[in-house]
């Protein structure tokens, strides 16, 4: 273990440690216990100058309701969930066939298809963006839900199948041999055998991929317009604009914007971390 | 491991193989009918975008009317454009500054890599700038470095000084940016090091302690060869998320003032979206810039890769 264990060092340097540990915290999270705390203030507050002192007010529920209330927030949310969930079914659906197939079956073009799935993944957005935007608006799928929905879900296949390909490259081998000796069918094979295996990573999957969806402004940007079909974080920058200077309903609107994947990390940490932190501890 | 041809091999008596196509093949002709989905997809969003939008920069085209075939013009203007040049020096120093993370994330990993009750929350709770939405955080900033109310304000006048406009000094603006966006990257290398450091051999740790190695030696000499997986990592997503930024810049500047925190991927949007009117051509030779740049990086990735998957099976 490195550093020493602060187990083994001086009481005195044990007790700095514990005392020091929650000040860095608090300094490292100052920027979002600002907005909390902004968020449940009155607007009087601001304005007389107490923007960071302790609010002369608590008024969460006026705040917050407010947002739902002026503005389109509700619907935003609602937008959002309507691209994400079905993203992540899509693509971790499409990567677990994909990945399947490049991790078992030896034939030459596995690695350029693999290595193809993982450039696609760090290309830049903008050097997809207008073809994507222009068979959009070809297709009539610009503008909407489903437009949003299958441009993730395409791009997303690129990370899963990276992650699924090591994943199930990862398992014995033999599992799949044995019973292919006895005449299971290739399909039996990934469907009862291979897929109650690699649960964890279709967790840790949806999650990332959860995650990675719901805070995308790019795409929303570029690939909607109106409000029917606008996700909540182009929705905030839109709100951003109309409550201009209200900043205790910025600061709501941004932080709502921010709970399901705060939410989603909180629940699923073990499997959201297995997921980022793939490859960081092979070699 | 066995070869997969051998269950297409007719069967060893010599009689003719009574089974089907298929089922002869199977072994071929399953894996792309696993892939077809997939691939056929990725094809239509991702492959094929990326050679039309290298057809349309040799056009000139807004988008709707006819395109008009103008060669290597874009690229020609380009080099004549002033804003071209912001926009790739900030992406340099996006680059570099932003390779700050690595170390930082190391840093507090090793800060926090104790046993202390409640640890595994305090973990989580560093790890979670990451989570949030760049637009949150472009926001929170763009608040903090208000001079009239923002924290930066208030720390200056406590010091009796006039506060600076960070977002709205061009010398400034683009630090600025990049500051905030190392909030959440820090926290994403710090979460790779942390596992990284879950799985550091206490053996060779001991080792090096025996040999007398201590504080900065240890690190550099025991520790940190052995989290050369968690850096490779750390330094492919921190060069993608320096190359990619994009929220950040359209929430707190749009690029301003007078384009000084451009950086190509927004200056691309602007070009071909927007009230600049949609030179489309134009922003896919801008987007080709910042591909070749991208794939650059990519085909050093690929190829660590291509070693280490020679190593394996």
């Amino acid at each position: 273990m490195f550093p020493t264990p602060i187990a083994k060092s001086s009481a005195s340097a044990q007790t700095a440690y514990k005392l020091f540990l929650p000040i860095a915290l608090f300094i490292w999270l100052l920027p979002l216990l600002a907005i909390l705390m902004t968020s449940i203030r009155p607007a009087s507050d601001i304005n007389s100058g107490n923007v960071f002192g302790w609010p002369s007010d608590f008024q969460a529920w006026t705040n917050y309701s407010a947002v739902f209330i002026q503005s389109k927030a509700g619907l935003f949310l609602w937008n959002s969930f309507r691209i994400t969930v079905p993203t992540v079914i899509i693509s971790v659906s499409l990567a677990c066939l994909a990945g399947y197939a490049l991790a078992i079956y030896r034939f030459k073009a596995a690695i350029p298809l693999f290595f193809l799935f993982v450039a696609g993944n760090f290309v830049p957005f903008q050097i997809l963006m207008v073809p994507v935007r222009n068979l959009s608006v070809q297709t009539g799928l610009y503008d909407t839900v489903t437009g949003l929905v299958l441009f993730h879900a395409a791009f997303q296949t690129g990370f899963c199948t990276l992650f699924m390909r090591n994943f199930i490259r990862a398992l014995p081998f033999e599992l799949i041999e044995s019973a292919r000796i006895e005449g299971v069918g290739e399909f039996k094979i990934f469907w009862h055998l291979v897929l109650p295996l690699v649960r964890p990573a279709l967790a840790a999957l949806a999650v990332l991929i959860f995650t990675f969806v719901w805070n995308d402004f790019f795409w929303a940007t570029v690939l909607t317009k109106t409000d029917a079909s606008l996700p909540i974080t182009a929705g905030v920058r839109a709100l951003n604009g109309q409550f201009v200077s209200q900043w205790h309903l910025v600061s709501a609107a941004s932080l709502l914007a921010a709970v399901p994947p705060v939410l989603m990390f909180f629940l699923m940490q073990k499997h959201f971390i297995a997921g980022l932190t793939l490859g960081a501890t092979k070699g | 491991m066995s070869d997969v041809t051998s269950t297409n091999m007719p069967s060893a008596s010599g009689t003719v193989d009574r089974r089907s196509w298929y089922a002869k093949n199977k072994l071929r002709v399953a894996p792309w009918l696993f892939l077809a989905p997939a691939l056929i997809f990725f094809v239509i969003y991702v492959v094929l975008p990326i050679f039309q939008s290298l057809w349309i920069s040799f056009f000139e085209w807004d988008g709707l009317g006819e395109a008009k075939w103008v060669g290597v013009g874009n690229y020609i203007e380009l080099m004549d454009d002033d804003r071209f040049y912001t926009s790739l020096y900030n992406n340099v120093l996006w680059l570099v500054l932003y390779m700050l993370a690595v170390p930082a994330g190391l840093f507090i990993a090793l800060f926090l890599n104790q046993t202390v009750t409640g640890m595994r929350i305090y973990k989580s709770l560093f790890f979670f700038p990451f989570v949030i939405s760049q637009v949150v955080v472009g926001l929170i900033f763009t608040w903090f470095y208000n001079p009239n109310f923002g924290i930066v304000g208030k720390i200056w006048q406590f010091f009796g000084a006039a506060p600076p406009s960070i977002l709205g000094d061009e010398n400034l603006v683009t630090y600025g940016i990049i500051f905030a966006g190392l909030w959440p990257q820090i926290a994403y290398c710090m979460i790779l090091y942390l596992t990284g450091l879950n799985n550091v051999s206490p053996d060779q740790v001991e080792a090096g302690r025996l040999d007398n190695a201590k504080g900065w030696k240890m690190l550099w000499y025991v520790v940190l060869p052995q989290l050369k997986p968690a850096t490779f990592i750390a330094i492919v997503v921190t060069v993608i998320g320096a190359l990619r930024s994009f929220d950040m810049i359209a929430i707190m500047t749009q690029g301003g003032p007078y384009g000084t925190s451009n950086v190509l991927s927004y200056y691309m949007f602007e070009t071909a979206l927007s009230e600049y009117g949609f030179r489309m051509g134009y922003g896919s030779a801008i987007a080709a810039v910042l591909f070749f740049i991208m794939l650059f990086f990519i085909s050093y990735f690929l190829w660590n890769m291509y070693q280490e998957e020679k190593v394996g099976r």
